[in-house]
């Protein structure tokens, strides 16, 4: 319980976060992007407010042994650069750039659903899943 | 309130979200990650059911929930998703999590897919404006 609480508090806060930051209107985004044409510096300062206040609050919380609610943080090993994350990061930038939604705006919108954002996030969602499973698979076959 | 500073604003409650992520269950608070894998794990839905409620919550108390309507056709919106969906399971982050998390924890790996993400989309968007 305390851990779906936690959970749902989390998003609450991320999401809220999102709807006062802009970034839930494709607008501001790809205003954004739009480095070399009619510039909109509003995502900067979703990123500094976001950056600083995780900065901070990682350094205070990882210190500790354990989470409130769980027996062991869950954070990545892996510092690999390898072709996954490079031909990822590059498809994503795509997509983003093509729409202006990343997951969290187009989850967010899903609060005003209509036909496009069903498509989005349905569309979105099923590439996800597919993707890593077929990764998962391959691993699995790589160790065999 | 000026946009920039709503837009601080906005970036520091994200912040608190993901710092609270971290502190009540040690996860990072990469927003597909977490909503498509394991959705076995009841905790997921949890923070998804969080992240679609909030805009409700945004409205009561400032008047807006934050979301504009999209700008490109379906058809645009389903070659992006499918972009943005294989792209970030590949990647295995995206904003929140490399963006955001990643950065915060001094990470190379995030600061690479953060560079490369950016600067692809930045590049995508010079390209389409010209059509």
């Amino acid at each position: 319980m305390k851990t779906l609480v936690s959970a749902l508090i989390a998003g609450l806060l991320m999401g809220f976060g999102l709807s006062l930051s802009g970034m839930g209107d494709p607008k501001n985004v790809i205003g954004f992007l739009d480095l070399f044409g009619n510039w909109n510096p509003r995502l900067i300062f979703v990123m500094g407010g976001a950056v600083i206040v995780t900065f901070i609050g990682y350094r205070f919380v990882l210190k500790r042994k354990t989470p409130l609610f769980d027996t062991a943080f869950h954070l990545p090993l892996s510092q690999v650069i390898d072709t996954k994350l490079v031909a990822g990061s590059a498809l994503f930038g795509i997509g983003w750039g093509l729409s202006g939604y990343c997951p969290g705006p187009a989850l967010i919108s899903l609060n005003t659903p209509s036909i496009e954002i069903f498509t989005f996030v349905g569309v979105m969602a099923a590439s996800s899943m597919l993707t890593r499973f077929v990764v998962s698979k391959n691993a699995k076959s790589d160790e065999a | 309130m000026h946009p920039f500073l709503l837009s601080l604003i906005g970036g520091a409650i994200l912040g608190i979200g993901a710092v609270v992520l971290m502190a009540t269950l040690g996860r990072i608070a990469g927003i597909s990650s977490i909503a498509f894998s394991n959705l076995q794990e009841k905790w997921r839905w949890a923070f998804v059911a969080g992240l679609v409620i909030a805009p409700q919550l945004a409205l009561l108390i400032t008047g807006s929930n934050g979301i504009g309507a999209p700008v490109v056709s379906v058809g645009a919106l389903a070659v992006a998703a499918v972009c943005v969906g294989v792209g970030t399971a590949l990647s295995n982050g995206c904003t929140s999590g490399h963006g955001v998390c990643g950065l915060s924890r001094l990470s190379v790996r995030s600061l690479v897919a953060t560079l490369i993400f950016m600067g692809v989309a930045i590049a995508t968007v010079a390209l389409t404006k010209g059509f």
